[in-house]
């Protein structure tokens, strides 16, 4: 499977250790030191508490699909060669969602509630995704 | 606290035609618009003295007073993101006309939605992998209909809501615009089964769920309490007025209560001193279907989880129980990004619509996923 054609990830200062660690093939997610809550997509301060004192911590990667959307039609150029095309919205046992894509599922098998783990995807020397495999299989 | 309550109206109404390819500018169109609205109200263009915008907006508040002959603008302004802007922008104008700033404030949108840049492929929305977009667009989560499938599929999983709850949304929104002659789809009635059997989009959204991407110019006139009363025809206020700009603009895994809509709701009604049951006329943002169905739920119409039973059998028809984007709304009149929604509105209250409310006294509008709302009355 290839996202050439998707945007890839432009990183920045406020997420650029997301995608190092995950060319080393670890998730790592943001959480607060104050209020312990995690967060995502990175950002400098926590969204609970405002805190600015925030840090990685390596999550075991492991959630459940939330919700998931199939394209059927090419709306947009890059969907072309690529129909039907899933995408999973999944929540982390750490309580944050990320969008992502099920690597070894038809988009036609996508379950609310399926469970899944972290795999890593990489697209070129900068940039590797963190994509999701179902338990189990 | 001092509120906008009934402090200014809304004045004067504008439209271009609606259609899929204009054959014209973006400023051509609202010039035109903006004369409509203008003369609706009973002024002049020198009348005009703030002119705001939609970020989104090609047309230039200075470019669109020129070709109105206004020489000079007192107050200008501009609000984005995006399409959600039109409640915000309303608000904008009536803060400013309340406050003395201005006296006649012109808001317009114009666009060519279908034959220029298209929201429904995405090119307009997309953040090319910049910013938080990072986390979202690389897997193809490109285009606002994905985003919005995917509120669709959990509120299924949750509350047992069907697919043709959001086809009864697009047949009562299509019969609507079969009332309405300058709705794209005037003539084009659809039944259940033409909107099983239309091509599956984002799944569960099929076409016809989707915004109708159109060309096209909105234009209206906000001025004081005191000035509407004096002008052509009767004023409809601007009663109550509420904004929403969620933290963080991705939505993943917000609660249902967590939206706009509901978390701007009781401010909406406090300050109009109306309840849900009130309101006679409803124009929606209705970018896809399911926001229908979530946003009755939001704004209090029934309660969480139900509003896929409560469309159904008609009742947001005109002629039903609770009459909702009576010109068809921008699944079946148009896109311009709630302009016509407002428009559509005060025409119910004035008593001039092709889809009329009969006694319509109290109507409400939104943009966006609830990032702006009104309740106007006449």
């Amino acid at each position: 499977m290839t996202t050439a054609n998707f945007p890839l990830p432009v990183p920045n200062l406020d997420n650029q250790e997301f995608w190092d660690q995950c060319r080393q093939h670890r998730l790592v997610l943001r959480r607060c030191l104050d209020c312990r809550s995690f967060c995502h997509p990175p950002r400098p301060n926590c969204p609970e508490c405002a805190s600015s004192n925030l840090e990685w911590v390596e999550s075991p990667g492991k959630g459940k699909v939330y919700t998931y959307v199939i394209t059927r039609q090419p709306v947009n150029p890059a969907f072309r060669e690529r129909l039907p095309w899933g995408v999973v919205e999944v929540e982390m046992e750490e309580g944050v969602h990320l969008i992502s894509n099920l690597v070894d599922c038809d988009a036609d098998d996508i379950e609310i509630g399926m469970e899944v783990e972290v795999v890593f995807e990489a697209v070129n020397d900068e940039i590797t995704l963190p994509k999701f495999r179902r338990v189990g299989q | 606290m001092s509120t906008l309550k009934d402090k200014c109206a809304i004045v004067g109404v504008g439209e271009t035609v609606y259609n899929r390819d204009s054959g014209r500018t973006e400023l051509n169109m609202a010039v035109e618009a903006a004369n409509r609205a203008i003369a609706d109200a009973g002024l002049v263009p020198q009348d005009i003295d703030g002119i705001v915008k939609f970020t989104a907006d090609s047309t230039p508040q200075g470019e669109l007073a020129a070709c109105l002959g206004i020489p000079y603008l007192r107050y200008y302004g501009e609000l984005g993101p995006l399409g959600g802007a039109a409640c915000g922008l309303v608000i904008q104008s009536a803060m400013a006309v309340a406050q003395g700033v201005v006296n006649n404030v012109l808001v317009y949108r114009s666009v060519n939605g279908r034959s220029g840049q298209r929201y429904g492929s995405g090119t307009v929305t997309t953040r090319r992998g910049l910013g938080s977009s990072a986390f979202t667009e690389p897997y193809g989560l490109l285009v606002p209909g994905q985003s919005s499938a995917l509120r669709a599929r959990r509120h299924m999983h949750e509350f047992g809501t069907k697919m043709e709850h959001f086809g009864a949304v697009a047949v009562a929104f299509r019969n609507n615009a079969c009332l309405n002659p300058k709705a794209i789809m005037h003539g084009r009635p659809i039944t259940m089964e033409d909107y099983l059997t239309s091509r599956m989009f984002f799944d569960p959204l099929h076409i016809l769920d989707c915004a109708l991407e159109a060309d096209g110019a909105n234009a209206f006139v906000i001025t004081s309490a005191e000035r509407a009363a004096n002008l052509k025809h009767a004023p409809v206020y601007i009663t109550s007025a509420a904004q929403t700009l969620l933290a963080g603009m991705d939505g993943h895994g917000r609660s249902w209560d967590e939206s706009g809509g509901a978390l701007l709701a009781p401010e909406l009604f406090g300050e109009a001193g109306v309840t849900p049951q009130d309101i006679d006329v409803v124009g929606f943002y209705d970018h896809f279907s399911p926001v229908i169905i979530t946003k009755l739920e939001d704004y209090g119409f029934c309660q969480r989880g139900e509003g896929g039973p409560f469309v159904e059998r008609g009742r947001i028809e005109v002629g039903g129980e609770l009459p909702v984007n009576t010109s068809g709304g921008h699944l079946s009149e148009a896109y311009l990004q709630g302009m016509n929604q407002i428009i559509e509105v005060v025409r119910q209250l004035r008593g001039q619509s092709p889809a009329q409310v009969e006694g319509a006294e109290l109507g409400l509008v939104d943009s966006g996923d609830g990032s702006g709302a009104l309740i106007l009355r006449r």
